[in-house]
């Protein structure tokens, strides 16, 4: 690791303005920039601490019927205290990781890194949430641009995202058998307007939207509706632990478990 | 009713303590007042030409104390190889020189190229940073097969092509191998892989070299299994040191599984650098240093044929391996696919003919050498799997093929070069049988099906050499070491007493067990008695722990030891009662006089023994401190049979482990719960090994696996609740406690029985699956069967 200065700042407008400095990072829980400071790979000047701003955490149902978790929510939190509304959060953020990785890594941490292996991604994009940041809200179809790539700007600070919690939602993940991220994670959610369907883990543009298996439930919401569709293999991921078509094959076959599963 | 001390009692581990509440002493705990840092620059690339290194940056970067590179090394020797080969010719291996630093040229991405050392350990990162090294890539050498092909760019170019050796052992007579396998009735043959592995103990590798400039003296903490070795290593090959001036302490070590028996180039690199810097000199490894620069485990391909004639009975095995050596020759690396698997090919079977043919191969990837069973689980595995293989291929039982040709006389000598002193493989088999409910096997598998998985039931058997042991036959075959061990048993003037050891526990529990075996014999409290090892300058010259061999051999030590101590304590026991020496009996502690109510306790002798007032010194010396060394006349055998149950998910491929049962025959055992935990321990390796660990190289030499992000260890949740039963027992026949060694049976014993499983759970559903190479992974099993 190299030297770097450390702010932790009380409020999001005093985080704002020190990640305004030239090489300044946010830093969330510091499951992913932490390991990557240490093995040299990024190396910023100063690091903005957001663990010290209240507002940006917790978990609260809002006036509007949406969930709202703050960006600087960990793991843990969301696991813990989204269950009553929204199941199917709560039990994919009890699956992220290791207890020492949940007790510290947080939602906002987690959208703005946007690993193509990321569980949150798949609830986010799943649900049509939106992600509020310190400037603007963004709604997720808009928000992530493939592998690590999302719409935030320089310095821009996820401080909350709303979820519309859905009739019923499962997200079913396969773990890669190293890193026990997913190897592919499929997010279902059945709003009264239609079922969104979310696969992270697979594809090289990252998390995606299956459209044709999202129209066939919104028909029919059960697993029978979608015997026989498939994506694509071409533009999956392969790599030591599964090839395209391997990650093909798993997408249609968790995503009838996930609408099996749905409550 | 279980004894609740002494041999075959189960006293809880007492370092456990220390180790579970955080007061263990591990290398990288140790700080030597004044230490320097020293951070390796290690190569990027698998296989380059050293054109040149600019050091002269670095050297001027804030906190450096020096910038070494492979020409500070030219005075002194390289990392030397403890075992040569002979091959089938008659010629010794090719052998090329492995300098402390790189000279000339990298061959692995890891290879150290420079070393820095500086004030702190950030410093040496950055400064290291600032080197330029002027590198001309060269080919990668990855592939074992095109490592050996015509023309094939050469990883050393002193020597003559990338073959370190081709060995045969067996029926050397091609002529008659062919003719048994031309009259056989049925021939299967099996192509398959023993993956790469990275042995990953919990403690990552640490030395520290320290140098007393006024009495030239140098002190080396190091994460060994085998201080004594690396001593003599270091010093007589590598940097010409005077042994009586250099210590080598070992600590507490965080495991080791074989990766660190070996002496290792940043070893000899701290021990060097503490006198060129007159300061001393710390080397802590990161685990991704780890994953490229300790030494690697298995990597075999082979080609397996088993002949049978018509009512299959083994005639003729004959196999063809390409064994990966690496860059360079590890410490051990030779032995482990010649006379640690060679020898290891008749497995439990009397099949009358047996052709072993081993290629060993440089390729530009980190060095391989031994890691838990060393070469016996991937004899075990070959033979395992292409049994099962042959008894679907003939429709017969499984565990019926495998009785049928179980050898049952013993001593046995095999086709291979070994003499099995004693054993009963039936019996383990039938211990096997009840332990895992193979009886109940059909209901377990109707019930899987109804929710959609498929169930399978593997079985193997296994034997293993271990003890590893006679220095005369290792001698003639090649070790250019001895492998006896010593033990000196000294009993305090208060009756105490320190056993100071040449094994060293790295996990094994042998300061709780060892204890046991002296308390045993004297008849005192175990509380009375304590193991001293890992450190050079209080121990007799031992030869460390590794091939399960520490009770065996070590422990055989003690055992003369303790005995001389108890002969020389009758004599003193017999002048206080003024009684003859050959009247004195020795029970629960107390020395008495046969026949007579006369008696003297444990602590009126030793008391006597150093406070002499009262002595028959014109017969006997005062003190009471023995030492003996302790070489066996064989290998030990332990053997027996595993059985696992899995299902497997059709959809996605994933295996999950139902039920595992062991059944192994350790000879007489000391301690049961260590015994069950070191099976266990094994097991979980072992089913790491079927199921999720391979080290993988893309084809340009870059390593895929360096990290626990692509490299899958076992977690408690992928493992099952073991069954294990050890009460088919056979005593080795050779060595004084009858014990054979348990550390590495769980690892060399089941991987077989997981992929055995898998394929007869793919075959029960319909799936015409042969083979899978291991890890059998989601991922490959999914592919298996959607070919
Ligand atoms: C062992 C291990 C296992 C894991 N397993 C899983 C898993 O199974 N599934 C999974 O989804 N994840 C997993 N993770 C990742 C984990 O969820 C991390 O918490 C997450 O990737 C990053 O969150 P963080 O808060 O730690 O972010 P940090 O590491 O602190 O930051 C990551 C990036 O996000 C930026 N950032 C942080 N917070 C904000 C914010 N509020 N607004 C804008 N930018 C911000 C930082 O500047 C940085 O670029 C695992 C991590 C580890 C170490």
């Amino acid at each position: 690791m190299y030297n770097f200065e450390f702010e932790q700042p009380g409020t999001i407008a005093e985080a704002a303005a020190a990640l305004g400095s030239e090489d300044a990072l946010a830093l969330g829980g510091g499951q992913t920039l932490i390991p990557a400071m240490k093995q040299r790979l990024n190396a910023p000047g100063t690091l903005v601490s957001l663990s010290g701003i209240a507002e940006m955490k917790g978990v609260c149902l809002r006036d509007d019927g949406a969930l709202s978790v703050g960006g600087g929510t960990i793991h843990a939190t969301v696991a813990a205290q989204a269950g009553a509304h929204y199941p199917a959060l709560a039990a994919l953020a009890s699956h992220i990781g290791d207890p020492a990785v949940r007790n510290r890594g947080t939602i906002g941490g987690s959208l703005a890194n946007n690993d193509p292996a990321a569980c949150y991604p798949s609830a986010v994009l799943g649900s049509g949430a939106t992600v509020v940041t310190n400037t603007r809200e963004i709604a997720a179809d808009e928000f992530f641009q493939g592998m690590f790539t999302t719409a935030l700007g320089e310095g821009e600070i996820i401080v909350e995202v709303r979820f519309p919690i859905p009739e019923k939602a499962h997200y079913e993940k396969f773990v890669q058998p190293a890193s026990r991220f997913a190897l592919t994670g499929v997010f279902v959610a059945k709003y009264a307007d239609g079922v969104r369907v979310a696969v992270t883990g697979a594809s090289e543009e990252g998390v995606f939207r299956w459209s044709e298996a999202e129209a066939a439930l919104s028909g029919e919401f059960s697993a029978a509706a979608i015997e026989g569709l498939s994506v694509p293999a071409d533009g999956m991921i392969g790599d030591l632990h599964g090839t395209p078509a391997y990650r093909a094959s798993l997408v249609s076959t968790l995503t009838k478990r996930a609408v099996a599963a749905a409550h | 009713m279980p004894k609740d001390s002494g041999i075959g009692a189960s006293p809880k581990r007492r370092e456990d303590v220390r180790f579970l509440t955080g007061a263990g002493n591990y290398t990288d705990d140790i700080n030597v007042n004044g230490q320097a840092y020293v951070h390796f620059l290690r190569s990027d690339v698998a296989h380059a030409a050293i054109r040149g290194i600019d050091t002269s940056a670095a050297e001027t970067m804030p906190g450096v104390v020096r910038v070494f590179t492979g020409a500070d090394f030219e005075g002194v020797g390289g990392m030397p190889c403890g075992w040569q080969v002979t091959d089938r010719h008659g010629n010794p291996m090719q052998e090329p020189p492995h300098p402390i630093l790189a000279q000339g040229k990298v061959r692995h991405v890891g290879d150290p190229i420079a070393a820095v050392v500086a004030d702190t350990y950030e410093q040496a990162r950055d400064a290291a940073e600032a080197i330029d090294v002027d590198l001309e890539d060269l080919p990668a050498v990855v592939d074992m097969k095109s490592a050996l092909a015509e023309g094939a760019p050469k990883l050393h170019d002193d020597l003559t092509s990338n073959l370190c050796y081709d060995w045969v052992l067996g029926e050397t007579d091609d002529a008659l191998v062919d003719k048994a396998f031309a009259e056989a009735d049925h021939v299967t043959t099996l192509e398959l892989t023993n993956q790469r592995l990275v042995a990953n103990p919990m403690e990552p590798r640490v030395a520290v070299g320290t140098y007393e400039r006024g009495t030239e003296d140098y002190t080396l903490y190091t994460t060994s299994q085998n201080p004594h070795v690396i001593r003599l290593l270091m010093c007589a090959f590598v940097l010409g040191l005077p042994e009586h001036k250099v210590r080598v302490v070992a600590p507490d070590v965080g495991g080791g599984f074989g990766t660190k028996i070996f002496h290792y180039a940043e070893e000899a690199f701290c021990t060097f650098a503490a006198k060129a810097c007159n300061r001393p000199v710390k080397w802590t490894s990161s685990r991704t240093e780890a994953f490229m620069s300790d030494a690697h485990g298995r990597d075999h391909v082979t080609k397996i044929e088993l002949a049978m004639d018509k009512d299959n009975n083994f005639t003729a095995l004959r196999t063809n391996t390409l064994a990966n050596m690496g860059a360079y020759l590890s410490t051990f690396s030779s032995s482990v696919p010649t006379w640690l698997h060679g020898t290891l090919m008749a497995g439990n079977y009397k099949t009358p003919c047996i052709q072993v043919n081993v290629k060993a191969v440089f390729t530009s990837t980190v060095p391989v050498d031994a890691y838990r069973g060393a070469g016996r689980p991937e004899a075990t595995f070959q033979i395992e799997r292409v049994i099962d293989m042959a008894a679907r291929e003939r429709g017969v039982d499984p565990i019926a093929l495998r009785r049928q040709n179980f050898i049952t006389e013993f001593p046995y000598d095999t086709p291979v070069a070994l003499t099995y002193d004693t054993g009963d493989y039936n019996g383990t088999m039938d211990k096997l049988e009840a332990a895992a409910d193979i009886a109940g096997f059909a209901a377990r598998r109707a019930e899987s099906e109804k929710h959609g998985k498929l169930r399978g039931l593997g079985i193997n058997s296994y034997i293993e050499a271990c003890g590893i042991a006679p220095s005369n036959i290792v001698g003639m075959l090649g070790a250019r070491a001895g492998l006896y061990d010593a033990a000196t048993v000294r009993v305090n003037a208060t009756g105490s007493i320190s056993v100071m050891v040449g094994a060293h526990s790295h996990g094994q529990g042998h300061e709780t067990a060892f204890p046991q075996v002296v308390a045993e014999m004297i008849g005192i409290d175990e509380s009375q008695i304590e193991i001293v090892h890992g450190d050079t300058s209080k121990i007799p010259f031992g030869m460390g722990t590794y091939g399960s061999r520490s009770l065996a051999v070590c422990g055989s030590a003690m055992v003369r030891a303790t005995e001389k101590v108890i002969n020389k304590a009758k004599k003193i026991a017999a002048h206080l009662m003024e009684a003859s020496d050959a009247d004195i009996e020795l029970k629960d502690g107390v020395f008495s006089v046969a026949g007579t109510d006369k008696s003297v306790a444990w602590g009126d002798v030793t008391l006597t023994a150093y406070v002499p007032h009262n002595f028959p010194l014109e017969e006997i010396e005062p003190g009471l401190e023995e030492t003996a060394f302790y070489d066996p006349a064989n290998f030990t055998y332990p053997a027996g049979a595993y059985a696992c149950e899995v299902e497997v998910d059709p959809e996605t491929g994933k295996v999950t482990i139902e039920r595992f049962s062991a059944a192994d025959d350790f000879g007489n055992i000391v301690n049961p719960m260590i015994v069950d935990g070191q099976v266990h321990g094994g097991i979980g390796q072992g089913i790491g090994q079927a199921l999720l660990e391979g080290c993988v190289y893309d084809e340009n030499g870059q390593l895929l696996s360096g990290s626990y992000m692509d490299y899958a260890m076992p977690r408690a949740d992928d493992v099952p609740f073991y069954t294990v039963d050890h009460s088919s027992q056979t005593p080795c026949t050779h060595n004084p406690l009858g014990v054979k060694g348990c550390g590495e049976a769980g690892a060399i014993g089941s991987p077989p029985s997981v992929v055995n499983a898998v394929i007869d759970a793919l075959q029960s559903g319909g799936n015409e699956v042969a083979h899978i190479d291991m890890p059998l992974s989601p991922a490959r099993v999914w592919q298996a069967m959607n070919g």
